[in-house]
């Protein structure tokens, strides 16, 4: 690092912002080096975000100054970003689905009343774009039917058809497969070597690893520390993110399998649109083990989920719980599972799991508010009861803060995840349905997390856990299976397997028959 | 970023905010057509709350609003937005003269029950039809209540004109009621408590529709259902998830909403009219939307709202009266500021108002 000031392309001095009592960042420093990659990696909560959204222009800093190539700068909205050069990629894509790749880059950098002009002068700026940087995509396709990692190529061409030299990337690989991550890092190492300049927000430690120059640890609002990344290993950006050590395995017994709790089989479903999502599923799952089910995101396992708990009909096939069938021609089961002891933490928190706009305490018996011990007299619910409820389960499973009666919204994203997590727990269920259950979540209570799942386990309980994250599926599974275009492609023991084997069934490819094809 | 306003703030402040601000530029319109505003001011609020007569007459129309704004405001928690309260509030009328006109009522209140089912059933079943194509068919509930506005107040003319018409009478209105069915006025339960006030519309419904919102608030804010509909309103994928029925909470929403729509015919067709005229509803079903929107659908919000508008109402008439250069329609474009400021215009005095607290806390 050590070079001099004139090669920073963005530095932050001093920068501070509260949300009313919440300090978001506090006097935060950072000096990013043009034509580096440099990532950014903290909690949830940490105030990664917070500090991208005051560079970016969403929101003003209480105090501090911002440079631009040297140049201090004022960003009082994003349109100022844009002309300073910093473009972002935002998690949750700003496109507009239906209209093409080329009438959204276009979109908002118009030179005139008349569209045509622009599009034509877009075409050619988008050749050269492509031929640059190989981000190719057909200019003409329509965005809503493109892959997710496609997509996220448009945001990155919106930003460099603005002519912007930093790129904000906010977890980036959040949505992507492991293919399109490897190919979207091909892509920011040639921007580098364009002379681009790069800051990545990230949760996962390995990406940091692979392709950032350097990184910045953020801690409850500070700035710990900066730290070039060829120096540092995965455990000291741990240790400073959480201020702890952190356990990146999962301790756990072996299983001891018990009898089969559910048992699935021939499940059939096609969707709204005549897609056959599921092709004829069949699996067992017993009490007290954890059974993975791994695969590319959109391969079915959504859908598994979702019919197994009871929130979306199956066209055909059958699910017995302990024997007895399930019922799965309505998308209004979801009560009748709970009663009948199948539990679900559900993929998305935020659209499925919780009400956002409830106080915690009504979001902590979502779901339960049936159950008699919640209800007072004549038809209310007893408040009383359920906030006592909230409380223990929120001092149970640590959540903060520590207050039932804060707007749900108001929790961070690894919080809002105990509180689904300590609701579904908390009642013992004998199968818990479980989904995606750290995504968006920080380390700390990733780890806090697992070790509720694998109690269960050990509680003689039964566990299926959809996730994409391989690495998370190794650790806590004791089964596999991978699901690869709504069948299953293949079935591991966790203890027998091996990330480039499982790499290979998630993709598709059945290595006996592999194996066989390769014999003959 | 959300930010916890201070309660008061919220609910208090930045609607009086809003409402000083709609007066303002009401002034301004009033000080355009060549009058004194402070003038036209003090006649509105002398001929709402100046007197009996005027309190009264304002408590009246506030009642009625209270009725319709509950409507809308019950659907609204469901994520419905119920637009059809006029035309629910019509068959509501038509259910309330239907009962009083069936029997020779000996007293009041043994013809209130039956009206009060009689208003809930007719306007529950006006809300019925909307209600079901929205759950299951996913036509969107605000276009067909519209439409169904436009069918019931085509149903009543056609009723009052051919079916209810007292024979030989010019007028489209059914017969008057029987005296037993009078709901008594307030100056007479008044009266018997030794109080003398002027002989003014307000009735017992007034009450009722007190009973009303706080029935309301216990419905939303304390039972299941309300913490169901609730659920539901703010994320149908959450609700489904808590093994909530789309279908059924659209529905129970909406027959309770036209149910309390129809309850609004209590207070007119049997608490002062004594029989069911052609458009007995006047648009109080549309001002229920404005209640509720003001009222951020709290009932503790739509009694406040309610008795605004019922204050605009009242005092408008008389400042009407009063200043002959400020016609009806004055008070239609002051009715319309308050509405434009308080609901549509709302964030124009929250987010400096945020602003401002926020740094004062800061600091």
């Amino acid at each position: 690092m050590g070079s001099g000031a004139g090669d920073l392309a963005i530095e932050l001095v001093g920068i501070s912002k509260s949300f009313g009592p919440v300090q978001a960042n506090r006097d935060i420093d950072l000096a990013v080096h043009r034509g580096t990659i440099h990532g950014i990696v903290g909690e949830n909560g940490a105030g990664k975000s917070t500090l991208m959204s005051i560079l970016y222009g969403f929101y003003q800093a209480d105090s501090g100054e911002i440079r631009v190539n040297g140049k201090p700068t004022r960003i009082p909205d994003s349109l100022a970003a844009i002309r300073a050069g910093i473009g972002m990629v935002h998690q949750h894509f700003m496109l507009v689905e239906p209209f093409t790749v080329l009438e959204n880059v276009v979109l908002g950098a118009e030179d005139g009343a008349l569209l045509r002009p622009s599009l034509a002068k877009a075409r050619a700026e988008l050749k050269r774009l492509e031929r640059e940087y190989e981000l190719d995509v057909s200019p003409d396709a329509v965005v809503g039917e493109l892959s997710v990692g496609l997509q996220q190529r448009v945001e990155i061409l919106k930003a460099l058809y603005r002519e912007c030299d930093i790129l904000i990337l906010d977890e980036p690989t959040g949505v992507l497969t492991p293919a399109e991550a490897d190919h979207l890092f091909r892509i920011l190492e040639h921007l580098k070597s364009e002379g681009k300049t790069i800051i990545l927000i990230t949760h996962k430690l390995r990406e940091i690893m692979a392709v950032t120059d350097a990184v910045s640890v953020m801690r409850r609002g500070e700035m710990v520390k900066t730290l070039t990344t060829s120096e540092t290993s995965p455990a000291e950006i741990a240790e400073l993110m959480v201020g702890r050590r952190v356990l990146l395995r999962v301790e756990k017994a072996p299983a001891v399998p018990g009898p089969a709790m559910l048992d699935v089989e021939g499940l059939r479903l096609v969707d709204e649109q005549g897609v056959e999502r599921l092709r004829g599923i069949g699996l067992t799952l017993r009490a007290g083990e954890i059974l993975g089910v791994a695969g590319v995101a959109g391969n079915g396992q959504s859908e598994l989920l979702e019919v197994l708990a009871g929130v979306r009909p199956a066209t055909s096939g059958s699910v017995r719980l302990k024997g007895a069938p399930l019922d799965l021609s309505r998308s209004t089961n979801a009560g009748d599972r709970r009663e009948a002891g199948i539990a679900h933490i559900p993929e998305d928190r935020h659209r499925r799991g919780l009400v956002m706009a409830f106080d915690e305490w009504e979001n902590s018996c979502l779901g339960y508010q049936g159950e008699a011990r919640f209800r007072g007299p004549a038809l209310t619910l007893d408040r009383t009861a359920i906030r006592d409820h909230a409380r223990e389960a929120i001092e149970r499973f640590d959540i903060r803060p520590a207050s039932c009666d804060l707007k749900t919204a108001n929790f961070s994203g690894g919080n809002q995840q105990k509180i689904v997590i300590a609701r579904e727990m908390e009642r013992d269920p004998d199968v818990l349905l479980v989904g995606q259950p750290t995504r968006g979540v920080d380390i700390g209570a990733i780890e806090f997390i697992h070790r509720q799942i694998v109690a269960l386990r050990d509680r003689g309980k039964a566990i299926l856990l959809v996730s994409v994250e391989l690495d998370e599926i190794r650790a806590l599974a004791d089964r596999i299976i991978v699901m690869f275009d709504g069948r299953i492609s293949g079935e591991r023991l966790a203890a027998e397997t091996d990330e480039r084997e499982l790499g290979l069934l998630m993709a598709g490819i059945d290595l006996v028959e592999h194996a066989q094809t390769a014999s003959n | 970023m959300k930010s916890a306003l201070p309660r008061w703030v919220d609910f208090a402040l930045i609607p009086l905010l809003n409402l000083a601000l709609a007066f303002f530029v009401a002034g301004l319109v009033v000080l355009v057509i060549g009058e004194n505003p402070i003038e036209a001011m003090r006649l509105l609020l002398v001929g709402s709350l100046g007197s009996s007569y005027g309190i009264g007459y304002t408590l009246y129309y506030a009642t009625t609003f209270v009725f319709t704004g509950l409507s809308v405001a019950i659907a609204y928690h469901a994520g419905l937005f119920n637009i059809g309260a006029e035309g629910q509030a019509q068959l509501g009328g038509l259910g309330v003269a239907l009962v009083c006109l069936a029997l020779p009522w000996p007293a009041w209140w043994l013809a209130l029950p039956v009206a009060i089912l009689g208003a809930g059933l007719f306007g529950a079943a006006w809300a019925a039809i909307p209600a079901y194509l929205q759950a299951k068919r996913g036509s969107h509930v605000v276009i067909t209540t519209i439409m169904f506005n436009f069918i019931a107040s085509a149903l009543i003319v056609y009723l009052l004109v051919n079916v209810l018409k007292v024979p030989g009478s010019m007028a489209p209105e059914t017969a008057g009621f029987p005296p037993g069915t009078f709901l008594p006025t307030m100056q007479e339960m008044l009266g018997r408590v030794g109080v003398s006030v002027s002989k003014t519309p307000l009735n017992l419904s007034g009450i009722l529709a007190l009973v009303a919102a706080f029935l309301t608030w216990v419905l939303i804010w304390r039972t299941r259902l309300g913490y169901e509909i609730r659920a539901f309103g703010h994320s149908e994928p959450a609700a489904v998830y808590a093994g909530i029925s789309p279908v059924k909470i659209t529905m129970v929403a909406m027959l309770l909403s036209g149910a309390m729509a129809g309850m609004m015919g209590l207070n007119v067709v049997m608490g002062f009219q004594h029989r069911l005229v052609l458009d007995y509803v006047a648009g109080a079903g549309f001002v229920g939307i404005a209640v509720s929107l003001m009222g951020r659908s709290h009932p503790v919000g739509v009694v406040l709202a309610a008795i605004l508008f019922g204050m605009l109402y009242q005092g408008g008439a008389e400042l009407a009266f009063d200043m002959p250069s400020i016609s009806r329609d004055m008070i239609v474009v002051i009715q319309a500021l308050v509405i434009l400021f308080t609901g549509a215009l709302e964030n124009l005095v929250r987010l400096p108002v945020q602003r401002l607290f926020l740094r004062r806390r800061a600091a």
